[in-house]
């Protein structure tokens, strides 16, 4: 310690002590200016972005999605509903242990390790702290209960109720009223900006059926709720609010009784069943079968039903009533022999003589009738329909020729859409000079139109068109829209009239009758199910080639598989004096139009005219 | 004399100056320090009652830790200073001790080892060391000539960097450069030539290059890297900086209103009791809030420094310039990082900052100021 022995200079050392104390006052000066500074710039320059950044941080925008509206059957028995399905989530920053608490839910509900992935997908992706993350959707009430038992076992878990369409027969009514499903990203690419307002709320959009064709109607103005939210994003306060509006409810000319009498009455059979109310043009029975559940579809359906629905050989997803394009045989020939008449190519009384074939002059080709020993010497207009005799079409085919034929058939809705309200509707082929040199490249044969004029050849239509077809012969010509939908918000939806057929009443009332003789005739092809009727019908077999049979070959149907049998066809009305209801049946591979098809329409037909104790309503 | 032309200045009369003179001399206690004090600590209870979301335990808490923390001001102001230059090598070493038994059986949080645990209360002996460190500096360099010459330079540098090396270790960077910053001031209050200060500002500068890529740990560049773009990273690291410039930027100059502030008590901001309080204060009592509270702190360190330049002797003048102007640096460094100026180091905000042993070491340090500020006077021939 040599310096101590030294004296110490205190006046010196207070001196610079002095300077180095103004200098650290200097700093001190000027670093809090720079506060200051800093402070002035954000509360004051940029004030105004702040406060708006308070605000977007504390208030949000949560759409209130409306209720989709109900759909009821014609009695207001309820077809699709909206009930509360509820999800767990889980907020990860506010759980303790995840494995463990995974592991303790998975005591309480069903968690599968789909649904684990899932919910670690999700947890991997970016979100806002405190955003609950999905782990199951439709929680039943017994695991709900579970649940709410142990809630306080179970920080960070949280249950949500949400609206989840369902339809109570969601098999019967597939294909007409068909499902909601969720909006997936090729959907939502093709929003414009009002429709992704609109479902800004909304998890689900109509896919195929009336959910989907009246989807604007049933899904009602998105609300609004300004919120104020903490940072967990918890809604703390309301600010403002705008209610949804509901979508609105449907009500369809669909009787549910008589849907499920048709559905019943093809026995298990692949085909189709479409009935109309002759007055309207509603469509009272619309089934396709086999058919599947449309409540799979809702909540996103799983890989596995999937590839098993789309998979199955009996297409159960098919809709054969309105996109199953059938040849539709004999059904047709009502319209044909009326088209004859009305063009004067025959009278009801001129004859043919049928040996059981029918041959082009100049040609060696057999034209073969179902029968094999034909109808007789002399089958007219009448029993031509009544015994659905080829030889006399194959005749009259030739002679009227194809423009005729077309022109006549197509205003009966033949080759054409019904503009049902129902998308994806296939048109058919009706064929005509023009569609052959578009289609084929190749000019008109005059074999062509004997083919035309017993449905077979190009000719295809749904059983939604010949029900169309055989409504418009029950209305004397006048061609009803078939509709589904009677009315929306309880606004009825008037029938719509899309064509007056050119065809003289008379004709018209002897294509009836004549069509009363297929039931009612003694040689009838559908006579069997006159039997025990309480009122009279009229109708039309059919039997369609789903194979071509060569041309000296016999239809063996032993030595045909199963699946290349004949469809069998039957269109017709009832009662007949004052047609009510207008039945299209179709029967895949049952081989016979008259033993498969015309008993089917039989039942529909009481199902809807008589009491349950088989008295006729009033 | 400086000091009587000060007196001279206070606008009251001479008896009642001298009255109250005596008072404070007798108690040991500066009485505008103690008013500037007590006036932060109640407006900061009224900020921290805000920002705990009106916690009343929180309050309670609070109001305990400063009971205690004046009562130890009071205590450590009664102890002669010649005492503590005594005193001060002693708790330098048994600061350096504890640091080496927390590195050894510390506790940790957060992945930093901080804490001794002495059968159930924790502490942290960083505190110790952030008294101990200018006390002992101000006791070496206060016996020597000053401005002091190169060797004593270099033993004080070693004196703090053992203990800063120490905390660093622990990991607490904060902490490690305030403590270092509290015994360097030392050395620059007694005079330490420029040459050496530039040199060291120049040597600082060029070592943060190995020090970025070799010393610091990830979360610490994180804080950095947040800090120069804190738009990146907006829900992680960065949301601390971008909700507390909202909360200060949306208070405006007169603010929302005492309970009113939207970001605190909607949880936007993190930390809003503890270290970003100021944003709280900024947001609900707005700019004219933060001038009051900034006026209030530099009151407090134009008071310091007035004690220290009234100080008897080196020891005195350099341990009451080091205490104040460390005072100084927490106050700019939380104000600084709470507004986006600096890095977020975890620096509490003096008097208004929730805390625990931190306020008793705070106002301890003020303690020591009274304690020089009230020495008996020497005769000085």
């Amino acid at each position: 310690m040599s310096e101590a022995r030294h004296f110490k200079d205190h006046h010196r050392e207070a001196r610079l002590f002095f300077a180095r104390a103004l200098f650290a006052g200097l700093v001190i000066v000027l670093l809090t200016g720079m506060l200051i500074l800093r402070f002035f710039s954000l509360q004051v320059d940029h004030h105004e972005d702040y406060v708006t950044q308070s605000d977007r941080n504390r208030v949000h925008v949560l759409p209130i999605p409306p209720t989709r509206g109900l759909i009821y059957d014609r009695d207001g028995e309820l077809l699709a509903e909206n009930r509360a399905s509820y999800t767990l989530s889980i907020v990860h920053e506010r759980v303790p242990d995840l494995a463990e608490t995974l592991a303790f839910l998975s005591t309480l509900v069903e968690v599968t390790p789909n649904d684990i992935e899932k919910f670690n997908d999700q947890l991997r992706q970016r979100r806002r702290p405190f955003d609950a993350v999905p782990l199951r959707y439709g929680l039943t009430e017994e695991e709900l209960a579970r649940l709410a038992v142990n809630e306080f076992r179970l920080d960070g878990v949280e249950v949500h109720a949400q609206l989840v369409r369902h339809y109570p027969d969601g098999e019967l009514f597939a294909h007409t009223i068909g499902y909601v499903g969720r909006i997936n990203e090729s959907e939502l690419a093709g929003f414009d900006p009002d429709e992704y307002q609109r479902y800004s709320g909304t998890h689900s959009i109509g896919k195929i059926g009336i959910e989907r064709s009246y989807e604007s109607e049933l899904l009602g103005e998105v609300g609004y709720q300004n919120v104020e939210t903490n940072a967990r994003g918890r809604v703390l306060r309301v600010l403002e609010s705008g209610d949804p509006k509901p979508g609105r409810d449907l009500t369809l000319h669909l009787d549910s009784r008589l849907q499920q009498e048709a559905l019943a009455a093809l026995e298990g059979h692949r085909g189709a069943v479409v009935a109309m109310d002759v007055a309207t043009g509603g469509v009272l029975a619309a089934v396709s079968a086999p058919s599947f559940d449309a409540n799979l579809f809702v909540t996103g359906i799983s890989f596995k039903d999937y590839r098993e629905l789309n998979q199955s050989r009996d297409l159960p997803l098919f809709n054969r009533f309105l996109q199953g394009q059938y040849p539709p045989g004999s059904t047709i020939k009502p319209v044909v022999a009326m088209g004859g008449l009305h063009y004067g190519i025959v009278t009801p009384e001129d004859t043919v003589y049928d040996p059981g074939y029918y041959k082009l002059k100049g040609s060696s080709r057999l034209y073969r009738d179902w029968k094999r020993w034909g109808h007789g010497p002399k089958v007219d207009f009448k029993q031509a329909i009544a015994e659905s005799c080829d030889v006399y079409f194959y005749d009259l085919g030739f002679n009227m020729g194809i423009d005729k034929m077309h022109s006549f058939g197509y205003q009966y809705g033949l080759g054409q859409k019904t503009q049902i309200d129902l998308p994806n509707e296939r048109r058919g082929i009706w064929p005509s000079r023009d569609w052959k040199r578009g289609a084929r490249g190749e000019p008109w044969y005059p074999g062509d139109s004997l083919n035309v004029s017993i449905g077979q050849g190009d000719v295809l239509a749904t059983p939604l068109q010949l029900a169309s077809m055989v409504t418009t012969i029950a209305n004397h010509g006048t061609r009803l829209r078939p509709q589904l939908v009677a009315s929306v918000g309880g606004e009825p939806r008037p029938p719509i009239t899309d064509q007056v057929v050119d065809v003289e009443d008379y004709i018209s009332q002897l294509g009836i009758d004549a069509m009363a003789e297929v039931v009612h005739g003694q040689h009838g092809t559908a006579q069997r199910i006159a039997r025990g009727a309480k009122y009279k019908m009229a109708g039309k077999t059919g039997t369609a080639q789903v194979v071509a049979i060569a041309q000296n070959a016999e239809y063996d149907s032993e030595a045909l598989s199963e699946r290349n049998r004949d469809h069998a066809l039957f269109v017709g009305f009832a009662p007949l004096e004052d047609p009510q209801i207008a039945v299209a049946v179709l029967v895949e591979n049952a081989e016979s139009g008259s033993g498969a098809a015309a008993p089917v329409a039989r039942r529909v037909f009481d199902a809807w005219l008589l009491h349950k104790d088989g008295e006729l309503k009033e | 004399m400086p000091n009587q032309d000060f007196l001279r200045r206070l606008p009251e009369s001479d008896r009642a100056l001298r009255r109250r003179d005596r008072l404070q001399q007798r108690l040991h206690l500066d009485f505008w320090l103690l008013l500037l004090l007590l006036t932060v600590t109640a407006g900061g209870l009224v900020v921290l009652y805000s920002a705990s979301d009106q916690s009343l335990a929180t309050m309670k808490r609070q109001c305990i830790y400063f009971g205690l923390a004046y009562l130890t001001m009071f205590i450590v102001a009664q102890v002669p200073v010649h005492f503590m230059r005594r005193l001060a090598p002693w708790a330098y070493a048994l600061g350096v001790v504890l640091l080496i038994l927390v590195i050894l059986y510390g506790v940790g949080a957060k992945g930093a080892q901080r804490w001794l645990s002495l059968g159930g209360f924790r502490f942290q002996p960083s505190e110790v060391m952030k008294l101990a460190m200018p006390m002992t500096i101000a006791a070496y360099l206060g016996q020597r000539h000053l401005p002091p010459v190169f060797k004593h330079v270099f033993w004080t540098l070693a004196l703090v960097a053992v203990p800063t090396a120490l905390i660093i270790k622990q990991p607490d960077l904060g902490t490690s450069i305030l403590v270092a910053a509290s015994g360097l001031m030392v050395l620059f209050f007694a005079g330490l030539s420029w040459r050496y200060i530039v040199a060291a500002v120049v040597s600082l500068l060029a070592s943060l290059w190995p020090l970025w890529h070799f010393v610091m740990h990830d979360y610490q560049k994180k804080r950095v890297l947040t800090l120069l773009n804190p738009e990146a990273d907006r829900l992680g690291a960065g949301w601390n900086i971008i909700q507390s410039k909202t909360a200060i930027g949306s208070g405006g100059v007169p603010g929302k209103g005492w309970l009113q502030g939207t970001q605190s008590h909607l949880d936007f901001l993190p930390e809003g009791h503890t270290d970003f309080i100021i944003a709280v204060l900024a947001e609900e009592f707005g700019l004219i809030g933060v001038l009051i509270l900034l006026a209030l702190y530099i009151l407090i360190v134009l008071r310091g420094m007035m004690i220290a330049i009234r100080a008897q002797d080196s020891f005195g003048r350099l341990l009451a310039a080091s205490v104040t102007l460390t005072f100084f640096v927490y106050v700019f460094v939380n104000i600084g990082m709470v507004s986006g100026l600096l890095p977020v180091v975890g620096v509490p905000l003096p008097l208004v900052s929730q805390g625990g042993t931190s306020i008793v070491t705070l106002l301890a340090s003020f303690g020591i100021l009274m304690a020089i500020a009230t020495e008996p006077r020497k005769v000085i021939r």
